[in-house]
Formats: C-alpha cells, structure tokens, sequence
C-alpha cells in the first residue's frame, strides 16, 4: 500500500502533474484537484492490490497486428481549411504565442 | 589549466527523415519541401480530435533496413508509445514515438578514433518515430507549419562508446554513407534530414565507469558546431571537476558567436514525458520480413571497401572514396565492366577520384577517355617509335608532303599511330616521335 503523502508532498505533486498537462492552476484550485487526486490514486492502489503475476497486459482490446496503409496518396487539406478554426493565423501559418527557442 | 587525465564519454543520437512517398500515420505527400506553409496536412497530422493514426509500411522497412545495416535484431513485437509533452510544434500534445518496445535493437558499427584505431560503438536501439512542425519565431509570435508533422523519422541511440570527436566524426559519416545506399534518406544535414543529439561527460582516464551526470547537447543544426560545442564541453566539465565542482544533468545549447555552449535546461526542468502505449496503434510483428528485406539491401559501404580490396586490389584510400558514394561506385564499377579487363581497377579508380564531378561521369565515356589518352597505356617510347617508323613507311607520300613544309600532314600519320595502337598510344608522344623521325630523315 502507498505511503500517506504530506500535504506539502501532495500539493508539489499537483502542481507538478498540472506544470505537465500546460494547466494554469490557482492555489485554490490545487487544493480541490490535490484532494481529488488522492481520491483517484487510492481507487488504483486497490486495484494494484490484485494480483497480476503472468497476465500479459492488454494495450489494445483488438488482438490485430500489422495494419499498414495501402499506400495511396490522399489529398491533403487546403491551407484555408486547415486554419479555419485557429484562433490566430497569417498568411498560412498558424500562430501562437511566442515560443521562444529555451 | 591541466586537462590531460581526463576523457571524453560520450553517447549519441541521431535522428534521420526518411524519404517514404507518405508520411508515418497518414497518407499525406512527404514532398513539402519549397512548398507554401500547411498544404501538405490532414486530420491526423493536425492532431485533429478522432483522427486515426495508420502505419506506413515502406516506413517501417526502411527503419528495418536501417537496424539491420547497424548489426540490429528486429524485435518480434514492436509497439509505439505516446510521448507527451506541450509543445506547439505537435498538435496532439504527443509524440508518437517508440519507448519499451523499438523496431530493432543491439547492434554496432565500427569506427575510427583519433589514433585510427577501429572500435566497435555499441548501438543500443533503432527506432521508429515521426517528426514535429516547423516553428518560426517573430516578434512576440511564433509562426507553425506543420508540413513536416508525421514526417517519419528514424532514432539511433548508441551507447556511450565514443571517448574522442574523431570517432563521432567518422560515426556521423558512415551513418550518412548508410542512409544513402540504402537510398532510406538524403540525409542532408543542411537541410536537417539528419540531426545529432550529443550526451557528454569526462571521468578520469583508467575509470570504466560512467560519470552520474551528462550534459546533452541538443538543437545544433551543423556537425562543425557539435564538434566544437563536444570540445568547449570537455574543457568547461573538466575544469569545473577539477574545482571540485558537482556536475549535473542538464540541456546545453551552442552559441556560436560567443563560441561557448549555454545552459537551456536544467535537472529540475528535465522532461517527464509519460510514455504509455499507443492504443490507436495496433502492435508490429515483422520479423518475419527481415530474409525478404535482407535479399533487397543493396551492398553497404563497409562490404564495398573489403571487396574493392580483396577483389580488384585497390588501396584502401581509394577503395574508402569510392565506397563512400554510391553513384561513384556506380560509375566505377559499369566503367570497369565496360572496359573488358583493357584498364586496370587501379587506372580506372584513379581517373575518377581525381575527377572533380566522379559521379556524374558516363562511364562509356571514362572508359573512352582512358583508352584514348595517356593514362590508357602505351607510352613506351621503343613500342611507339616502331608504330611510328611503320605509318611512315607506308605513308610514304603524306610523309614527302610534311617535309615539304605542309606540316599540318603530320595529323594523318598521327591517326595511322593511334589506330595501329589501337587508341592506346599517348597522342603528344606519338606527335613528338613523328616530328623527330620526320625531321631527322630529312
């Protein structure tokens, strides 16, 4: 079973996973998801608590392997439907804030 | 500062576009290059919500012909990964990438080091991946063009074998020569084809173990630049250990005006990028293909080099020059055919590596050239003087008109030399017997 977690620990930890989703969170905010978080991590510590030796895990629930293209070309998009929904764009970019190269 | 006791470690990675007719997921054209930003993207490779990824199997092969090349085992289940970070050069906020389960798995090369010694570098994975999109940035915005996104893209991560930057020179340009023979990639690094990641360390020398940390080098655009940015680090980590400084992981970057590397990530910022498989993405079993695709790979710069030796004793600088391209092994080895044994692999090499455009030569016409000219053979003055003596004596009236003082005569006879010599004679001999004869006749 998992360790109980500090509330510094915890609350770390969400902003951590919250820093790695790119979600912008209030401290009011961490307090909510921290304890919902928690929440979730017990219900998949109870099911760790089955036990598993030997299973092979299952990634796909249809057992096919190999599909590849057929190799035909499609037509791609034109410009002008591909930016029709971005908030920003010019001439054909799409544009963001600036991302500067870190 | 003393900076002998210590060496390089260094491990590298390289990422390489293939030249595939779609791109990896979708069935969108690979040709963007030149072309106007965002016409060559789809649903998929905009990341657009339900779009399905679907593999490209010429991708694959290529990946497969790639590990095979560098000594790999083709694993029997491969798997792709979503690596997941945010980024505006990926739509999806993932890259499809491969983690636990890669294509192909340990192999080696072999490569040179400063002393010219061969050591085998360690390959620890080749993998299948697909690139980002293009981001340009401009004032307060950065511009995105996603004709590249899903490009595929070919990972080859080495052990950290490599302990000085003549090794990782010599690595780069096999790897190219590779890709190109096997005709998976142009591999142009100009063009960004082919990219090197660079994990640097130094431990003293006589340590066979790794150093804890490494510092990556990472967004250098040129090979000249990695070189010096390894270089600049192997002083900068030396003299920080021998300060008694701690070393930690961390990204570096090259400036290259202030010709010094800068730190562009550190530990606490490094990237956790979540890997769990692809559930769009049923699992590869293709080992099965490894004899079929064995049977297509052309022959590999390496096996070129031992059979220019073995087979037409050819040196090894010039069998290494030939080998390394394949459009002038091409060259040689039809100019050789056609020859029918008159030239020599030596006479027929030479001519092309001296040459400055080898490999866009016809080789009928190398072959021509050769006969016909000095390299061809006969300048044995005995053997030439006989030819000579002999288009005289029965060209007895061209040669009464030469002396006579028509001296553009001698052309004729020097037509007779070159045909009794079956083109082989060296024409400014032939002028120079002929005029002596002529002359001293007289």
């Amino acid at each position: 079973m998992r360790q109980p977690k500090s509330d510094l620990q915890n609350s770390q930890n969400i902003e951590h996973v919250a820093k790695l989703a790119n979600l912008p969170l209030s401290n009011a905010e961490l307090a909510i998801y921290s304890e919902q978080l928690d929440k979730i991590i017990d219900y998949i510590n109870q099911l760790n608590q089955v036990d598993t030796k030997g299973v092979e895990p299952t990634f796909s629930v249809r057992e096919i392997t190999n599909v590849f293209q057929t190799g035909e070309q499609n037509q791609s998009l034109t410009a002008t439907e591909a930016l029709q929904n971005a908030p920003v764009h010019k001439d054909n970019f799409f544009v963001t804030k600036g991302i500067f190269e870190d | 500062m003393n900076q002998d006791g210590y060496e390089l470690v260094i491990g590298l990675e390289v990422h390489v576009e293939l030249n595939t007719k779609n791109k990896m997921f979708c069935n969108c054209s690979t040709d963007y290059f030149g072309q106007p930003a965002n016409t060559h993207i789809c649903p998929v490779c905009l990341g657009l919500p339900g779009a399905l990824p679907i593999i490209n199997h010429e991708a694959i092969q290529s990946c497969m012909k790639i590990g095979l090349a560098l000594n790999c085992t083709v694993a029997e289940n491969s798997r792709f990964e979503r690596k997941n970070y945010f980024y505006p050069d990926l739509p999806k906020g993932f890259q499809i990438s491969q983690y636990r389960w890669p294509l192909c798995t340990g192999g080696w090369l072999e490569v040179s080091d400063m002393n010219g010694q061969a050591n085998k570098i360690r390959i620890n994975r080749v993998h299948q991946e697909e690139d980002t999109g293009k981001l340009t940035h401009s004032n307060r915005n950065s511009l995105v063009d996603y004709n590249r996104s899903g490009i595929p893209l070919v990972e080859i991560v080495t052990e950290p074998d490599f302990h000085d930057v003549e090794s990782v020179r010599d690595y780069a340009k096999k790897l190219q020569q590779i890709f190109r023979s096997l005709g998976v990639s142009n591999a142009d690094m100009e063009k960004g084809d082919m990219r090197l990641e660079a994990n640097v360390s130094v431990r003293p020398v006589g340590s066979q173990e790794l150093p804890d940390y490494r510092v990556e080098l990472k967004n250098i655009n040129s090979f000249r630049f990695m070189v010096a940015a390894i270089e600049y680090e192997r002083s900068r980590q030396i003299a920080a250990l021998e300060k008694g400084e701690e070393l930690t992981q961390e990204t570096r970057g090259w400036n290259e005006e202030k010709k010094e590397t800068y730190l562009q990530r550190g530990k606490e910022e490094a990237h956790d990028y979540r890997y769990f498989p692809e559930p769009d993405l049923p699992e590869l079993q293709v080992a099965s293909q490894v004899v079929q695709i064995k049977k297509e790979m052309p022959e590999l710069p390496e096996a070129k080099i031992r059979r220019y030796k073995q087979d037409l004793s050819l040196p090894q600088s010039a069998a290494q020059v030939l080998a390394s391209d394949s459009n002038l092994s091409k060259v040689f080895e039809t100019a050789l055919e056609i020859s029918a044994g008159k030239l020599t692999a030596l006479t027929v090499a030479n001519k092309l590596i001296n040459s400055q455009n080898g490999a866009s030569l016809l080789p009928e016409k190398v072959v021509q050239d050769l006969l016909t000219s000095k390299e061809g053979l006969i300048e044995d003055n005995n053997e030439i003087s006989k030819l000579a003596q002999e288009a005289i004596k029965e060209n007895a009236q061209v040669a009464e008109i030469y002396r006579k003082g028509k001296l553009t005569a001698i052309q004729s006879l020097i037509g007779v030399v070159m045909r009794k010599s079956q083109g082989k004679a060296d024409a400014a001999k032939v002028k120079e017997t002929l005029e002596k004869l002529l002359n001293s006749e007289s």
